[in-house]
């Protein structure tokens, strides 16, 4: 019964996931108008399930006239692409750290230890807004900023699995065999804590999509007139108590997507047994 | 004991001087700030001007360790913008953060942990399924549409709620509500594991066995026991809170410290917002080491850690 329940989640999670990452893949062929196209003349169109809709227009204009399910399309694209990079770029950092600080230990994992404390004082949104803010936003700054800022769950799980790991006998076989330090890492203790990492790697781009959005929200996430979710709700904002469809429907993809994601990477947990704490 | 808080201390101590370095490196980053400040029709004179008045002419080195020597007796220096000491400012943001903050964790521990605990004692039922559900679909809501959303339905549809500003109590409520969403999965989640973990613990026998009723059984011994990772996580999520509040304060224009680093932000006026980033950091460094000494306090065997 419990099983059967978690498993329609983690099928839930994988729909969703499997139909964002078609959306992101071909949006150029799914769309059905230019998303930047503007058209004054049909601004803020209703979606159809109103009365009063534009056939043409599923789900309605922005307030510049530009197709709203094009603009979505390729929100998702823009939010999976920042998922993924940056998922990608803290994985890197906190990866590394992580493993070298559980199985160095001693001072190596001292000065891990220590970055991990100072990385969580920090205020990640106002940090990322401030980095933002001085250097001009862009996708790619974006990405690099997030993935510097949002490595420390990497490193925490990185960290105590390499722990649990450093000591079993095949690790003691391997240093018997006389195998290098770095082969040890990369052939060993790698491999053994890769599941959990998957999970954490799942559970991080849903972040990293949630923080993008927050930031755009801000004005100093992703560019415009790029679509991004966030950004749209920034722009709809001035009209959500007239027309608050226009803030709705960008906010249920958002959510319906990073629930996918959480969804899948919890389903993903229980299928590879991995008991991540958090 | 001592010993404990003595090397507890120095690492605070150690992150605050870390933090300092990066948020005067952050500020940095952009290259020549006199350029940023003067703004983009400013000529080479002014440009000049700016960088003898703001100090920007002198050695990085010189700044960095001006910057951290009155930081370190709290002085954070002036705004350009506001013309203000950068500490008065902040002194008069930070009450509605903290307040902003309060709120949220009030109302986050309010929820999550009679949720976590019923969820406990009715282990893989219905009911706690229904919890671990919530818990998920609040980790997957973007809180600044989620104040949009509150936004529409009680402040303008329903009208019961003020749709912004801090004239009365009232308007804290929405933004401690939706602040607490960020809270309440992690805390419920913690609650319910902590439950789980104590009822299936030997005292909890002996208490049942002893003939104590099912209040006291859950209430004086498994909750005890439970609640020590909450109140530390509780102290940890309180510092996150404030740190993100800036997204909540610029939604229903609170003006806390997280709207002023908004604002200071788009100005560019750096002494604010490196300032800002300092004192949120200390305020979790704070937090967390006062979630620390309450572990301590509460349970004997993490002293030696």
């Amino acid at each position: 019964m419990r099983r059967g329940w978690r498993n329609a989640g983690t099928w839930a999670g994988a729909i969703i996931v499997g139909i964002a990452a078609f959306c992101a893949l071909f949006a150029p062929l799914l769309v059905p108008h230019d998303p930047f196209a503007q058209d004054l003349g049909k601004r803020l169109l209703v979606p159809f399930w109103m009365p009063g809709t534009d056939p043409n227009h599923l789900l309605g204009t922005d307030q510049l006239g530009r197709d709203y399910l094009a603009r979505l399309i390729y929100g998702c694209r823009i939010s999976m692409m920042i998922g993924c990079s940056v998922s990608l770029v803290s994985g890197i950092i906190g990866i590394t750290l992580g493993v070298l600080g559980g199985f160095m230990g001693g001072r190596v994992d001292d000065v891990v230890l220590f970055a991990i404390t100072t990385r969580l004082s920090l205020p990640v949104v106002l940090v990322a807004l401030a980095v933002v803010g001085l250097l001009g936003s862009s996708m790619t700054l974006l990405m690099i900023t997030m993935g510097v800022l949002l490595w420390d769950r990497f490193a925490v799980v990185a960290r105590a699995t390499t722990m649990q790991v450093r000591n079993l006998d095949f690790v003691s076989a391997a240093w018997c065999a006389g195998c290098s330090r770095f082969r040890i890492l990369a052939g060993e203790v790698l491999p053994n804590i890769a599941s959990h990492l998957v999970v954490v790697a799942t559970l991080e781009i849903a972040l990293a999509i949630l923080l993008e959005a927050a930031l755009s929200f801000l004005g100093l996430g992703v560019p415009p007139p790029l679509p991004s979710w966030g950004l749209m709700i920034a722009e709809a904002k001035d009209y959500m108590f007239f027309s608050p469809w226009v803030i709705v429907i960008p906010g249920v993809c958002l959510f319906v997507l990073v629930l996918g994601i959480n969804l899948l990477g919890d389903g993903l947990r229980d299928m590879l047994g991995a008991r991540s704490d958090t | 004991m001592l010993r404990f808080l003595i090397r507890r201390l120095i690492v605070a101590l150690l992150v605050a001087a870390t933090v300092m370095t990066l948020a005067f490196a952050m500020t940095r980053l952009s290259g020549d700030l006199a350029i940023s400040i003067a703004g983009p029709s400013a000529t080479q004179a002014d440009i000049e001007t700016v960088r003898k008045a703001y100090g920007l002419d002198r050695p990085l080195v010189t700044q960095f360790f001006d910057w951290v020597g009155r930081a370190s007796v709290g002085d954070l220096g002036e705004s350009f913008f506001f013309k203000r000491r950068v500490s008065e400012l902040i002194g008069e943001r930070l009450p509605v953060t903290l307040t902003l903050g309060l709120t949220g964790l009030v109302i986050a521990l309010l929820v999550s942990l009679p949720l976590g605990i019923l969820a406990a004692v009715k282990e893989n039922t219905a009911f706690d399924r229904l919890v671990q559900i919530v818990a998920l679909l609040g980790q997957a809501m973007p809180s600044f549409w989620l104040g949009l959303l509150l936004m529409i339905v009680f402040g303008l549809q329903l009208g019961w709620l003020p749709i912004s500003g801090t004239d009365s109590w009232q308007g804290y409520i929405m933004p401690g509500v939706v602040l607490a969403f960020s809270a309440i999965p992690a805390l419920t989640r913690l609650t319910r594991a902590g439950m789980i973990q104590a009822m299936a613990s030997d005292y909890i026998r002996t208490a049942r066995a002893k003939g104590l009723s099912r209040a006291s059984i859950l209430l004086k011994h498994a909750l005890r026991n439970a609640a020590i990772p909450v109140v530390a996580i509780a102290a940890v999520q309180l510092g996150f809170m404030l740190g993100g509040s800036i997204v909540i304060e610029q939604v229903f224009a609170l003006h806390g410290v997280g709207f002023l680093a908004w604002e200071s932000i788009a100005k560019n006026d750096f002494p604010v917002v490196q300032a800002d980033v300092l004192v949120l950091a200390v305020i979790y460094i704070g937090l967390t080491m006062l979630a620390d000494l309450l572990n301590a306090v509460l349970d004997p065997r993490l002293r030696g850690a």
